[in-house]
């Protein structure tokens, strides 16, 4: 089965964070979201694995796509590592927002929540850094 | 608006949701006069930064507007149903 929203892949170097950030989502918007979240190292340390973000990427999966929010440089390099390992059919649906972690997945959850495109998603993660938060 | 904390991040995901489920278009403003944002985008909602003893206003055009606009006050005056959140239930 899979969702008709778009879904959320929370990566962070730490797992806590991954953790903490995906609570943040499910609590503030709820459960219709396909939300799945990696972080750390296999050995407890501080890191992130290929592996674990495709196997996030696919428990989140959603055929509207799924929408990325990455922390630092690894998160970023890795998560890109992982969408170029998917099946051709998935990778494009896959995206990586340039938007910080835990206020681009509560942002980019709430878009998705109401059924908006892979865009759609994206496009309103990336928006506070457009500067509409800041001013 | 009631609520002590104002339009912070939970009641601003509830009115943007709220407001997305409907098909027309809908905007909101902390004065009469504007400026008017989009209600269903959350970053212009949470960058309102609406506080406590604010008054929104909302005006809704296209199908369903005047449901719209009854529905969001209404869930601006229920306090965003977040009333029992730290009292034990009855």
């Amino acid at each position: 089965m899979t969702s008709s929203n778009v879904g959320i892949v929370i990566v962070s170097h730490s797992k806590d964070v991954a953790r903490g950030a995906a609570e943040m989502v499910r609590q503030m918007v709820g459960p219709e979201v396909p939300l799945a979240h990696c972080g750390g190292d296999p050995g407890g340390g501080l890191g992130t694995s290929v592996e674990s973000i495709m196997a996030a990427i696919a428990e989140a999966w959603s055929d509207k796509g799924v929408a990325v929010l990455v922390d630092l440089g690894g998160a970023e390099t890795n998560s890109e590592m992982a969408i170029e390992l998917l099946p051709a059919a998935q990778r494009d649906r896959v995206v990586i927002c340039n938007a910080p972690i835990v206020e681009g997945a509560v942002m980019a959850a709430t878009e998705s929540s109401a059924g908006s495109s892979l865009a759609a998603v994206r496009s309103t993660a990336e928006e506070l850094y457009a500067g509409s938060m800041v001013r | 608006m009631k609520h002590p904390v104002g339009l912070h991040a939970r009641p601003s995901v509830k009115l943007t949701k709220l407001a997305k489920s409907f098909g027309c278009r809908i905007e909101m403003a902390q004065q009469p006069a504007g400026p008017w944002i989009d209600a269903k985008s959350i970053v212009k909602v949470m960058a309102m930064k609406a506080r406590r003893d604010t008054t929104l206003h909302f005006r809704a055009e296209g199908d369903g507007a005047a449901d719209a606009v009854d529905a969001l006050s209404e869930l601006v005056q229920r306090n965003f149903d977040e009333d029992h959140a730290d009292a034990p239930a009855s």
